[in-house]
């Protein structure tokens, strides 16, 4: 198989995967940092690359309520968006997993207001991390692209929605090197869309959405967790394809010089990229550091990551999004939670960073491998929940 | 006898139409209606108001109140111009 090698933007590898994903229906509205998914969408439209029934709505509520009629009707349905435009998703999302309806949404990871801005933290995704989607973390436009391939596959094994998220500006707008999959090769890996019902079929007729009280509605919630559960697996099956196939096989996490390693900083989105350039030059000082880069938050594989981080001797969990709780970030309570039954516990610290789009340089992440070194020569946390290049 | 999450269809599809009707709501009344035939006179104003229409009628006379679905508003009961319909507890 022949790969195209090209120059793309992380939006413009979003949109090329739409376009090659060639979905049913796309119901959108445009949002900065992910305006440009959405306009070059629209191009393939108006242009007749696509098959799509384009929606252009008047909010990002309605888009995902379309989607959610779209999916429902039996289509193969996909939408893009950032921030303020998930937030406004944000009681559909609910809807859309509760009815097991395998939407994908490219979402850029951009801070929510307030105070208002543009830039890059993971405020957006991590408030929807209860909604029942499947998030997937990308660290580069590669990533994305790839992300949004697989996000497809493994929504319609298990009968979820699905989110692939891109650092705003960071990957949305930076131009690198993507290798793309030829389309009719993406349409074989794909295979026919699967759907979990059809409003259109006449045959069938079904009802959805009904009133769903106290006898029944713990029930469909129980099976909405099993799905999640059932996607770990569809994760791992389809990323081993993926692999297979294209050459690059996916996990719940890609780990960085871990075989070996001391310490680690457990992150996710593109500051993995920031991180491994610091691994690396650890390393040539002979400083056993690793990364563990988690690519999969929802669901969340914790007796996987226990098994990658518990022969450690310490490690500092890196969040872009502060849970508002005084007690550190989502990834930070996930890990540390994991870790609860271990019996070999790492010391284990947090660094909230990044906030608004706040640069990581390689020589905050230095930092922090350095405190870590001192916290084990001490052999406790100095500092539980810390944050990361903040002015006092 | 309730289906479990295993055996239900995913994503809260109804597969039957008219299901509403296993849905008996005469559970949520705390006070029932009683009709006294010798005052009714099948007027039928009760069947009228009646918003889950639990009045039973046949060929035009009333026969007794459908408790399956009966919620115990009482509107009936106000309404009957012969005070045919007292409201009794029912809890």
């Amino acid at each position: 198989m022949e790969k195209m090698i090209v120059a793309k933007t992380g939006n413009e590898a979003m949109a090329e995967a739409m376009r090659q994903i060639n979905p049913d229906v796309v119901a959108a509205y445009p949002i900065t940092p992910a305006t440009e998914v959405v306009q070059l969408f629209s191009k393939f439209v108006a242009d007749g690359r696509v098959d799509t029934e384009f929606v252009p709505v008047e909010s990002e509520h309605s888009a995902l309520s379309a989607c959610v009629g779209a999916a429902a009707a039996g289509g193969r349905v996909m939408t893009s968006t950032a921030s303020q435009g998930l937030a406004l998703m944000h009681e559909v999302l609910f809807i859309a997993a509760g009815l097991r309806l395998p939407i994908v949404i490219c979402e850029v990871n951009r801070s929510l207001s307030g105070p208002i801005n543009i830039h890059c933290d993971h405020s957006d995704t991590m408030a929807a991390r209860d909604s029942g989607w499947i998030q997937l973390y990308s660290e580069d436009s590669q990533e994305a692209y790839n992300n949004t391939i697989q996000a497809m596959k493994i929504a319609e094994k298990v009968f979820l929605p699905a989110m692939v998220t891109a650092d705003a500006f960071i990957i949305s707008h930076s131009l690198e090197r993507l290798e793309l999959i030829p389309d009719e090769e993406v349409q074989s890996f794909l295979g026919k869309h699967q759907k979990p019902y059809d409003l259109l079929d006449l045959d069938n007729p079904i009802t959805l959405g009904g009133l769903d009280l106290q006898d029944y509605f713990f029930e469909h919630k129980r099976q909405e967790i099993e799905a999640m559960k059932d996607a770990k697996e569809a994760i791992i099956e389809v990323g081993k394809e993926f692999g297979k196939i294209f050459g690059t096989e996916y996990g719940f996490f890609e780990k960085y010089r871990m075989d070996d390693a001391d310490i680690a900083i457990i992150t996710l989105g593109s500051s993995a990229g920031t991180t491994k350039v610091v691994v690396d030059a650890l390393r040539k000082q002979g400083k056993k550091a690793g990364l563990l880069k988690i690519r999969v938050f929802r669901p969340f594989a914790n007796k996987e990551l226990k098994k990658e981080i518990e022969n450690l001797k310490a490690v500092a969990v890196l969040d872009r999004a502060d849970g508002m709780s005084s007690f550190g970030g989502p990834v930070f309570h996930e890990v540390r939670s994991c870790m609860y039954e271990s019996e070999k516990k790492p010391l284990t610290k947090n660094y909230i960073y990044g906030l608004g789009g706040r640069d990581i340089f390689p020589e905050d992440i230095e930092t922090v491998y350095n405190d870590l070194y001192k916290d084990v020569e001490k052999g406790k946390i100095e500092n539980l929940i810390n944050y990361l290049g903040v002015r006092e | 006898m309730k289906k479990g999450w295993k055996d239900l269809a995913i994503g809260t599809q109804i597969k039957k139409a008219g299901s509403s009707e296993d849905f008996k709501t005469g559970d949520w009344r705390t006070e029932k209606p009683i009709i006294d035939f010798d005052k009714c006179i099948h007027c039928l104003i009760c069947w009228v108001y009646c918003p889950d229409s639990s009045i039973i009628v046949k060929d035009g006379k009333v026969e007794g109140v459908n408790y399956d679905f009966c919620k115990g508003c009482g509107i009936c009961a106000e309404e009957c111009p012969k005070d045919a319909i007292s409201m009794k507890s029912d809890t």
